[in-house]
């Protein structure tokens, strides 16, 4: 792929980048950041019923130790900068996930004081709808994410320092 | 029955000149006051008739209905009473400003800074006047009528295909 993939795409290098994304996809672990009610419904599928870490995704209290942001709930205006911050505090390779009607477009809270849409500030991977989106939303959301990450390029090239990791949609 | 409300008797007993309207709906008891003598009335309530909780302070936007814009809310209770106050005070727009009610309540600080942040109503000898809601560098005041409800820097909701 160019100037941006120095490796090429040869068996070796695929085959690689296909284990690299393999072990990323199999073990994002998210921010443990709710906002508002769509955080209730993160909770329950994060809990036994629906079982997140079944895909090796297990909350992490701190962004440092996290590869992927579900922003759940309505985003006010004030809170905008403490999202920003925790975003810029994890580390690359980093994802996020834009759960409600409210985190992909402000929602009912077409006002003054609400952020009309999570993606005027950050770069949001998978939009989910509803409200709340019920579990089972959330990880077809999740899955589409992991599928988004299967379809990565370039990211053990990236790893180890040479050229970027190409994103493309997920199938 | 308001004229039996202990309150209103001891209030047109030693403010009588103060009092602008006293009405009584559902049983609730709405003393209007003169928005100078706010404070001696209130200070009066809580000493002297033991209104010692001050439950709510809001205020109201009469945008264009009435002469004086905004009405100051004052949402009293008695514990050993167990009765209810609502105390008002009209401030006009040109003199947006009216003495703080923290001398005589503590909780009166967070609850005039909310009316200040979203009322843009000044709070005389408040210990601490700011905005309490909004960024600090908020501009304008939300709750005010005539603040565009999708705010300042947006174009205005005009149905559903604008």
């Amino acid at each position: 792929m160019g100037v941006d993939n120095p490796l090429g795409d040869n068996i070796i290098t695929t085959s690689l980048d296909a284990l690299v994304n393999w072990s990323r996809k199999s073990s994002i672990w998210p921010m443990t950041f709710g906002l508002a009610c769509c955080a209730i419904e993160m909770m329950a599928t994060g809990a036994s019923h629906n079982d997140l870490d079944r895909f090796g995704i297990i909350f992490r209290a701190s962004p440092r130790q996290s590869d992927c942001i579900i922003i759940a709930g309505t985003v006010t205006k004030k809170m905008l900068p403490v999202i920003k911050t925790v975003y810029e505090q994890m580390p690359e390779p980093k994802w996020v996930i834009a759960m409600g009607a409210c985190a992909c477009s402000g929602g009912i809270f077409d006002t003054y004081s609400v952020v009309q849409g999570i993606d005027e500030a950050l770069p949001v991977d998978v939009y989910i709808p509803g409200c709340p989106p019920r579990p089972e939303a959330l990880l077809y959301g999740l899955m589409k994410l992991q599928d988004k990450i299967m379809h990565d390029k370039n990211s053990f090239g990236s790893a180890i320092g040479l050229g970027n990791r190409i994103e493309s949609a997920a199938a | 029955m308001a004229e039996n409300n202990r309150a209103v008797v001891k209030l047109k007993e030693k403010f009588a000149s103060s009092i602008i309207e006293v009405v009584e709906f559902r049983g609730e008891v709405t003393v209007t006051i003169r928005k100078q003598d706010l404070l001696a009335v209130l200070a009066f309530l809580k000493q002297s008739l033991q209104y010692n909780l001050l439950t709510d302070v809001t205020a109201i936007d009469y945008l264009g209905k009435k002469e004086e814009r905004f009405m100051m809310v004052y949402q009293l209770y008695s514990i050993p009473h167990k009765d209810r106050l609502r105390i008002k005070a009209a401030v006009s727009e040109e003199e947006c400003r009216i003495e703080s009610a923290t001398q005589v309540w503590g909780t009166a600080n967070w609850l005039e800074r909310e009316v200040f942040d979203l009322f843009g109503i000044t709070f005389d000898n408040h210990p601490d006047l700011r905005r309490i809601l909004m960024t600090p560098d908020w501009e304008g005041y939300p709750l005010r009528k005539d603040y565009p409800l999708q705010g300042p820097d947006r174009e205005p909701y005009k149905g559903r295909l604008s």
